[in-house]
């Protein structure tokens, strides 16, 4: 008990400052949110590996980090290169501050929000006090707790009913440590209305050698027969943390098409959790990951059947080299009403080196008598068979070694429903391979 | 100076020694068959002339063009003009045969000092080879070797060795799980292909692809030797004798 008092003390720590500052200017309800919130984070301190979720997720590391909140900086003028080229509209935060400057939210359609939290709760104070107080925070999800306690901005999405959005909304969170670590937490809300349709696009960027962690938290929810098409690239900084949580609220008649890509961070988690509440719901939770070094990528989901006749299909696969460490943790539960469910769960590892480690979860849990559920995990190697029958045909090992991994990986990334984001992502698996030769020669 | 030259060539897989002193000179524009039966050691000789990791060179020596062939990775010997037809050619989901057949051809032709091809002039050529050798362009689209019938590896394996232009061909029991029509059609690409320059060693456990394919000498091997070398009139020999009497000496 003693040691979780110390992985919490110092946030507890930076709380009492910034309530201070806060009293002035955010209203009573979200105070008191926060200080829950902070309460049950204080109970409970950092996950550790004794905590089941995070069992094969240590993050001793980040607890020594020694993490200040991130104040707002000077905004930057300019996107980073690394940004990828998709057209649409585009809202950009910096240490999870909003930035208007760079961000394109000029022409957007009647009945398409997309601002910062901040904005929407002066604008909507009482509809944001619900939509912030509807999920209390728990002991279970501590990370969760410290971000509703230390959240400073994030974003608002809301899509009226029958919008089609042709254009996708792309989503950047640019992180900049320039001198110490620092911590921000965002907090967004997506609201996709009955009957619409909409394609995001998040970006977790940052520069190489920065040391910060991104803490993000989202709640999604899709109302009756709407589509979300949900793409999320990690590609932080090779110094960065970056945990997300994903909240999934999916109606009846839903499509919710999720990838996740996730290249960058020294450790990374990328968390969903996706209630089905209706029948005709088909959700998709699909993701890709190429690790090297000593980086410590994890991929958790939970897949909670609430309401019968509906699909859920997820499949990650992942790229693992050197001292790299992967963890997929997939749980699928299936209520008692939820008949006729039909659930399938996939990860599949190819370990490019003797010391690259992966360590695999899925679990299925199920209370109704009438599903079609499975899953399955591999962890393999690249064929030998298949390198030599390249090379016989005069391509280079290490080429046909890249030819067989972007095959792999692109074999998931094919179920990205919008092209444009889709090749963009094979471009950065692309980029991944070609910047790994370099290190090679 | 013969094209390859095979020494009193010894190897083994792991502890078990299966080739025993081969000697086989190929002069440029020849065409060889080793016929041999089962575990004679025909798929060795294919897999330690090809590079294959796993087989270990224990004693004497391969020339190809004069050059000490057992030295070279397998992509070297490709690009020097050494193809090996496969026996069971290899299925790599997710990787389209263009893609591949484009990055295979450009490295050859860049080894020798040729421009490489861009995405389109690679199709217009692979497109033509095709039609030409009579079997047809659709395999491009598809994944290597991915669910293709057996016919269909074969004549992917034709197309591969057409676009390559090889100086050696190998061909390991390429007739085997082919019916009579595939066979004609794949050993048709493979008598297009036959030119002074342009050798070729016909590994196979029947005679009939030498009904379509005629060669110039025919080997036999056993026991991981070659036990007696001919003419074409030898190949029919051992259809009407079978390899009885080899099997006898080998042991």
């Amino acid at each position: 008990m003693a040691k979780k008092k110390n992985t919490s003390e110092p946030f507890v720590e930076q709380f009492a400052e910034l309530a201070l500052a806060r009293k002035d200017h955010e209203p009573a309800w979200l105070l008191a949110l926060r200080q829950d919130a902070l309460d049950v984070f204080q109970a409970t301190g950092l996950p550790d590996r004794k905590t089941e979720a995070w069992k094969y997720t240590n993050l001793n590391k980040l607890s020594k980090a020694g993490f200040a909140p991130a104040q707002p900086l000077r905004e930057i003028d300019s996107l980073p290169i690394s940004i990828l080229p998709v057209e649409g509209y585009r809202i950009v935060f910096l240490n999870g501050y909003f930035q208007p400057a760079l961000s394109l939210l000029q022409s957007l359609p009647e009945g398409v929000i997309i601002e910062s939290l901040g904005a929407a709760i002066t604008r909507e104070p009482d509809l944001l006090e619900s939509q912030m107080s509807h999920r209390s925070p728990s002991r279970d999800m501590p990370l969760s707790a410290l971000n509703s306690a230390f959240s400073e901005d994030g974003l608002y999405l809301r899509i009226a009913p029958g919008i089609k959005l042709e254009q996708p909304i792309h989503i950047v969170s640019i992180g900049q440590a320039d001198e110490e670590p620092i911590a921000f937490h965002m907090r967004s809300y997506f609201e996709i209305g009955a009957g619409a349709s909409v394609d995001i696009l998040e970006s977790h960027v940052g520069r190489d050698g920065d040391t910060y962690f991104s803490n993000s938290v989202s709640e999604i929810s899709i109302e009756k027969d709407a589509r979300l098409g949900h793409y999320r690239l990690q590609d932080e900084s090779n110094r960065a943390f970056n945990i997300g949580l994903a909240n999934l609220d999916l109606a009846q008649g839903t499509f919710y098409n999720g990838f996740g890509l996730q290249v960058g961070s020294t450790l990374a988690r990328n968390e969903i959790r996706a209630r089905i509440g209706g029948e005709g719901i088909e959700c998709c939770i699909n993701g890709a990951y190429l690790a090297s070094g000593t980086q410590h990528i994890d991929n958790t989901t939970f897949v909670d059947h609430a309401e019968a006749g509906s699909t859920s299909r997820q499949t990650f696969k992942g790229v693992l080299d050197d001292q790299a460490k992967g963890v997929f943790q997939g749980k699928v539960l299936v209520e008692p009403n939820a008949q006729k469910t039909d659930g399938h769960q996939l990860s599949r590892t190819l370990l490019l080196s003797r010391s690259a480690e992966m360590d695999c979860k899925p679990e299925l849990e199920i209370y109704a008598d009438d599903v079609k559920c499975s899953h399955g995990a591999t962890v393999g190697e690249l064929e030998e068979e298949a390198i030599f029958y390249l090379r016989t045909r005069g391509i280079d090992p290490v080429d046909a070694r890249d030819m067989l991994i972007e095959a792999f990986i692109a074999d998931v990334t094919a179920e990205i429903s919008h092209q444009t984001i889709r090749e963009a992502f094979d471009r950065v698996v692309h980029q991944w391979l070609i910047d790994g030769q370099e290190v090679l020669t | 100076m013969p094209l390859l030259e095979i020494k009193d060539l010894h190897a083994r897989v792991e502890d078990k020694t299966i080739l025993e002193g081969i000697n086989l000179t190929i002069e440029a524009g020849e065409i060889h068959a080793i016929m041999g039966p089962n575990g004679s050691g025909k798929s060795t000789l294919s897999y330690v002339l090809s590079g294959r990791e796993g087989y270990e060179v224990t004693g004497g020596e391969v020339l190809y063009q004069g050059v000490d062939l057992l030295q070279m990775a397998p992509e070297i010997r490709a690009r020097e003009g050494v193809f090996l037809a496969f026996q069971y050619p290899v299925e790599i989901p997710g990787v389209a045969t263009t893609t591949f057949l484009k990055a295979a051809l450009n490295a050859v032709r860049k080894h020798r000092g040729e421009a490489e091809l861009d995405a389109m002039q690679f199709v217009k050529l692979a497109r033509a080879k095709a039609t030409s050798l009579n079997i047809g362009d659709d395999m491009l689209k598809r994944a290597i070797n991915t669910g293709f019938s057996g016919g269909e590896k074969k004549r992917a394996e034709v197309l591969q060795m057409a676009l390559l232009e090889p100086r050696l061909a190998i061909l390991d029991e390429t007739d085997s799980g082919l019916d009579i029509d595939a066979l004609k059609v794949v050993a048709g690409g493979v008598n297009a292909l036959r030119s002074a320059d342009r050798s070729m060693l016909i590994i196979t456990h029947y005679q009939r692809l030498l009904d379509f394919i005629i060669p110039d000498h025919v080997h036999v091997l056993a026991g991981g030797r070659i036990v007696k070398s001919g003419g074409k009139e030898l190949a029919l020999e051992l259809e009407e004798k079978g390899y009885g009497e080899f099997l006898g000496e080998a042991a």
